[in-house]
Parts: structure tokens; C-alpha cells; sequence
């Protein structure tokens, strides 16, 4: 079992870094969070995880899962990019992530900060369940005063509800 | 609803009137069917060299007609302009339906003081109400102004008009993230904005303490929120609370010891209260839900809050020392963010139906819940300390404006700023010291 864990991290490890590299160009998002990254992926991936590879890859590539209105419920698809990420920490011991809670713009301000902690707490649950140790998971929340959209829109409201994942 | 209003455009008002180049222009008043009391200001007569520096008459005439208590008949309607006591007639004012009449006078004495002078008739029994004279300095000459117009309020209405008053709010230019955050104070009527703190990063809730020298509030300025109190005065500010968590939404005990807050320190966000001499904590709620937003009532011995514990947030209410809350609202999707009525007897809150974020008021005793903004992204409301008038803040044309509806939701103005969002407004309560400050003598 444990063999077997390591295993699948070691393969993810090495994926993870050609997916970042790619990506923090591309969103600009949590800056720097790709230069810590790089340089820190240890040996090299295994050839064993050439099934759905690009796939791992793309989920590495994202470091933003949304949210439905005053939900803190993880979809299908979140949860496969928190999985990814949590297999890649758990190959690089020596990261920390931090996981940002952000909500829309509608509902209170100070109920929103409870929300957007509360968003950033169910990525964190998972991830400690997924074997990443406590110690190395953090969370802020900033509830709705740092929107990355800032029309009044569904479409802008969605991009706000978010967990940002950096490390 | 909407059939029922009219419309006034006051646009290019006082701000071109004042000369000053403040960051707010108050320019629409939106006014339900029923008017106010008629009331007739004679354009006060100025007597030295050069424009007058501040027209008292027009600050008092905006104040009046905000709270929506008056209609201030419009000075073009005049058939005399008397600014001595002797010549008034009262049948000119009669013929205009106006029950009450202002006449008064701005004197330069040199050295930037003035003598502002005063009378408030009932023009029906052919009394005076009030007069004074103040003698101020040119800075003070808009806090005159709205005294005078607290006095005429009191006078008309047996009530204390709040216009001597000041707000809190918070205001960013540029985006969220790049942008400068601001905490700001002006005069009740948006004018003569001090800034109270800059950041790079969010500032949140400021909150009055009670005898109005302090703000409270959340910054972010350590990358994450962490609750403050701020001396207005003199700027000195100290951290009060930095637990691992949320630090949020402060809120001062009526007797200004002690501080409710939302911490979610034991982990999830919980509402405490923390005596500010000891720094004792004592927590009042205890659910796995969000609880968040407490409100003191007036008599400090019972908080409201807002909890999603039966899943959508929803008001409660709790004994300050804790214990059991029960719920308060049963109408609407969403409830929150409660603060008092001065009297104790109602809240103003933000209420939602479909997603349409709205300021409401709720009766205490009957439960009795009425929407008074048509608008869709309305929040922050605070009472002016006379309960008369709710401050807010909403958007309009995709920027944050602060807007004021009078309690019964008969009137509301804009307040319109040249730059950037301007929210989370607070009504400051009384302020002794600037009652006090100018020191008028009766006429």
C-alpha cells in the first residue's frame, strides 16, 4: 500500500512540473508560485502514468477551483483538480500551499468572509484527506474583496467564487 | 412600487455651489408620492467682500429635504426674501402654503470668522420657533449649517434631526487587487472627506464606538483580516484581534468596553465578545454553522446575528452572555447583517428574494418585515442615531455608491463620488464634541 502511494506520486511529481511550467504563464495567477515550484520536483516521473498524463497535466495546470452561490460543495471536477494537487504535495514534502476562499460579490460582506474560509476549509479537508499533513496546508479567506471580475454578472460572479491554490 | 415615485434630478448642486472640490456630489433624490412638511429658506443674505464661502442656507436646505420630513419650497417662488426679523410677513409665506420659515444672514468679520445669525418662524401662528447666532470660523461654517438644520428639525418634528453627525465608509480606486483601499470620514452629508487609513490591501466593517471618537475595523494590511481600533482624533490605533482565522465584522457594546467579533479561531466562525480593559474573550455562539455579523441592542444585553445553521443565513438573536438564540426571520432567501434602531424596537437589514439584495427594516415586537430599496445589491445598513434615516451602500452603472432612505422609505438620495467604489457605510452616533463646538446664542 504504501509502495504503491508513492508510486503514484513519484509519477505525478514529475508531470507536475511540466504542467506548471506551462501554465503560470498563461493565467498569471498567484504570482511566483511557479518559480517555487520549479526546482522543487525532485526525481524525475516514472513512465508508468502515460495513461491520462496530458490529463494529470491539465489538472495540474489549473490552481482555481468555483463554486455554486453561498456553496462550499466540491464538484466532480474540482475534486479531481484538488486530487491532483494533493498527489503532487504529497511527492514534494517540502511545499506548503495555501488555500485562498473567495466568494461573489452579492450576499454580506462579513458573512461572505466566513463563506470564502469556509470554501478554503473543504479544499483543505480534502487534501489532508488525500495524505497532504496539516502542517503544510494553510488558509485565508478574503470573502469577497478581491474579485478577479468585476462586472456585475453571472458569468464574473462564477470566476469569483473560487479557492485559489498556491504553492 | 415604482409607479408610486417621482423623480428629481438635482444634478450640478452643491457641489458647484460649495466651491470646493470634495470627492462627493449628492445629485438624486428619488421621493415617494407623499411630500413633507412645506417649508420656506430665504437664501441667507451675506454681507462681505467676494462669493460667500460655504451657503449655509442650501446645506440646510439638502438636509432637510434628505431626511424626507420636508419639502423645501423652491426660492424662486418667493414674494419676499426678508432676512431681519421685522421684515417678515407672514402672508407671503401663507399664500405659499408654507407652514414654516428660515430667514438669516452670514456676516464676514474679517480673519476667516463669520457671523451666522438665524430664525425659524411657524408661519400659521405667526411665532418664532428658534433663533441663534454662532460666531465660527470659516471651517466650521458647514457644521453650523447642519446644526441649525438639527435645530429646525427638532423644532418641526419633536424629534433630534441627525445632520451634525458624521459617517464612516470605505473606498478603493483601481482593481481589488492592484488598487489602494481607503477608510474614510466625512459630515453626514458626504462632505469634507478625511481619510482614517490607506492600504494596498482590503479594508472591511468599520464600526463607531459609542461616544464617536474610535472606529473599529478589519484590514488586511497583514495579508489577512485582523480587527483594529482607531483613534479619529488623534490617529493612535492598536490591534485588538489577530487569532488564527477570521478576525471580522467588530462591533462596539453600547457602554464602548466591550467588542463582539467573528473569530474562527476554534474553527469554524463563531461570535465572542471581548471586554477591551482585559482582553477576556468570551464566546457567545457555538454551531457548526457560520455565525457572524453580531448587533448590540441599544440596552446591551442581547445580540443579534446571522446564521446559516438552518441552511440559508437567516437573523438570530442571543442574551449577550450567551446561551440559547432563537431565530428572527422567516420571510425571504437571505437575511443579515442586523444593526439596531436607536430605540431598540426595530433592525435594518439586508434582505434577499431571488438574488435581489435589498435594505429592509424589522419590526422586533410583530415581526413584521418591509423592504424599502428596489434596487438589487444593496447592503451595509446602518441608522442615523436619530433612527430617522438608514445610510447604505449599492451600485449604480457598475459603481459602489453610498445612498440614504428615510426609515419609512419615503425618500432616498444618492451620494455620488467623482472616483472610484465607495461602500460599507456607518452612521457615527451623536458627536458631543462637534454639538458643542460652534456655541450659538439665542436671537
Amino acid at each position: 500500500m504504501k509502495f504503491r502511494m508513492l508510486w503514484i506520486g513519484l509519477a505525478v511529481a514529475g508531470l507536475g512540473l511540466a504542467g506548471c511550467a506551462t501554465t503560470d504563464k498563461k493565467e498569471g495567477e498567484g504570482a511566483g508560485a511557479g518559480a517555487e515550484t520549479s526546482g522543487a520536483g525532485g526525481p524525475g516521473g516514472a513512465g508508468g502514468a502515460a495513461v491520462g498524463a496530458g490529463a494529470r497535466a491539465d489538472l495540474l495546470a489549473k490552481r482555481v477551483v468555483y463554486f455554486d452561490f453561498d456553496s462550499t460543495t466540491i464538484d466532480d471536477e474540482s475534486r479531481s483538480i484538488i486530487e491532483a494537487h494533493a498527489a503532487y504535495l504529497a511527492a514534494n514534502p517540502a511545499l506548503k500551499v495555501r488555500l485562498s476562499g473567495h466568494c461573489d460579490e452579492r450576499g454580506t460582506r462579513e458573512y461572505n468572509l466566513a463563506l470564502g474560509e469556509r470554501r478554503a476549509q473543504s479544499v483543505e479537508k480534502l487534501v489532508r484527506v488525500l495524505g497532504v499533513a496539516a502542517s503544510r496546508v494553510s488558509n485565508v479567506s478574503y470573502g469577497e474583496e478581491k474579485p478577479v471580475c468585476a462586472e456585475h454578472n453571472e458569468s464574473c460572479w462564477r470566476q469569483n467564487r473560487r479557492v485559489e491554490i498556491s504553492y | 412600487m415604482m409607479g408610486r415615485w417621482t423623480r428629481l434630478w438635482i444634478a450640478a448642486g452643491l457641489m458647484a455651489l460649495s466651491g470646493a472640490s470634495h470627492a462627493v456630489l449628492t445629485i438624486e433624490i428619488t421621493r415617494g408620492a407623499e411630500t413633507g412638511q412645506p417649508i420656506a429658506i430665504v437664501p441667507f443674505k451675506f454681507d462681505g467682500k467676494g462669493a460667500p464661502p460655504q451657503v449655509v442656507s442650501d446645506v440646510i436646505g439638502a438636509d432637510l429635504t434628505r431626511s424626507g420630513r420636508f419639502e423645501v419650497l423652491p426660492a424662486k417662488d418667493y414674494v419676499s426674501r426678508p432676512h431681519e426679523d421685522k421684515d417678515v410677513v407672514f402672508k407671503d409665506w401663507r399664500i405659499l402654503k408654507a407652514e414654516a420659515l428660515v430667514i438669516g444672514g452670514v456676516r464676514a468679520l474679517g480673519n476667516k470668522q463669520y457671523q451666522v445669525q438665524f430664525r425659524l418662524y411657524d408661519v400659521f401662528k405667526e411665532t418664532q420657533l428658534a433663533g441663534y447666532r454662532y460666531t465660527v470660523s470659516e471651517s466650521m461654517l458647514r457644521t453650523v449649517a447642519h446644526q441649525i438644520a438639527d435645530i429646525i428639525h427638532e423644532k418641526l418634528t419633536g424629534e433630534p434631526g441627525a445632520f451634525n453627525t458624521r459617517i464612516a465608509y470605505v473606498t478603493q480606486d483601481g482593481t481589488a487587487r492592484t488598487g489602494t483601499h481607503k477608510l474614510q470620514i466625512a459630515d453626514s452629508d458626504g462632505f469634507n472627506p478625511i481619510t482614517v487609513v490607506s492600504s494596498r490591501e482590503p479594508l472591511m466593517s468599520p464600526a463607531w464606538s459609542p461616544d464617536g471618537q474610535q472606529l473599529a475595523y478589519v484590514s488586511f494590511e497583514q495579508k489577512r483580516s485582523k480587527v483594529y481600533l482607531q483613534n479619529v482624533i488623534d490617529g493612535r490605533r492598536e490591534l485588538v484581534a489577530e487569532f488564527s482565522g477570521i478576525n471580522s465584522a467588530p462591533a462596539w457594546s453600547p457602554d464602548g468596553k466591550q467588542l463582539a467579533l467573528t473569530l474562527s479561531k476554534d474553527g469554524n466562525a463563531e461570535i465572542y465578545v471581548l471586554t477591551l480593559r482585559s482582553r477576556a474573550l468570551r464566546r457567545i455562539t457555538n454551531d457548526p454553522a457560520i455565525d457572524t455579523e453580531p448587533a448590540w441592542s441599544p440596552d446591551g444585553r442581547t445580540l443579534v446575528f446571522t446564521s446559516d445553521r438552518a441552511g440559508r443565513p437567516q437573523l438570530y438573536r442571543v442574551s449577550a452572555d450567551g446561551g440559547r438564540a432563537t431565530r428572527l426571520t422567516f420571510e425571504g432567501e437571505y437575511n443579515a447583517r442586523a444593526s439596531y434602531a436607536p430605540d431598540g424596537r426595530s433592525l435594518t437589514l439586508v434582505s434577499a428574494y431571488r438574488n435581489q439584495f435589498r435594505i429592509a427594516t424589522l419590526r422586533l415586537d410583530s415581526g413584521a418585515l418591509q423592504v424599502l430599496t428596489d434596487t438589487t445589491l444593496d447592503e451595509s445598513p446602518s441608522f442615523a442615531p436619530n433612527g430617522r434615516m438608514i445610510l447604505y451602500a449599492t451600485e449604480v452603472r457598475g459603481r459602489g455608491v453610498l445612498a440614504s432612505i428615510s426609515a419609512e422609505g419615503r425618500t432616498r438620495q444618492l451620494y455620488r463620488f467623482e472616483q472610484g467604489d465607495v461602500r460599507e457605510p456607518a452612521w457615527s452616533p451623536y458627536n458631543r464634541e462637534l454639538q458643542q463646538a460652534p456655541g450659538g446664542a439665542k436671537e
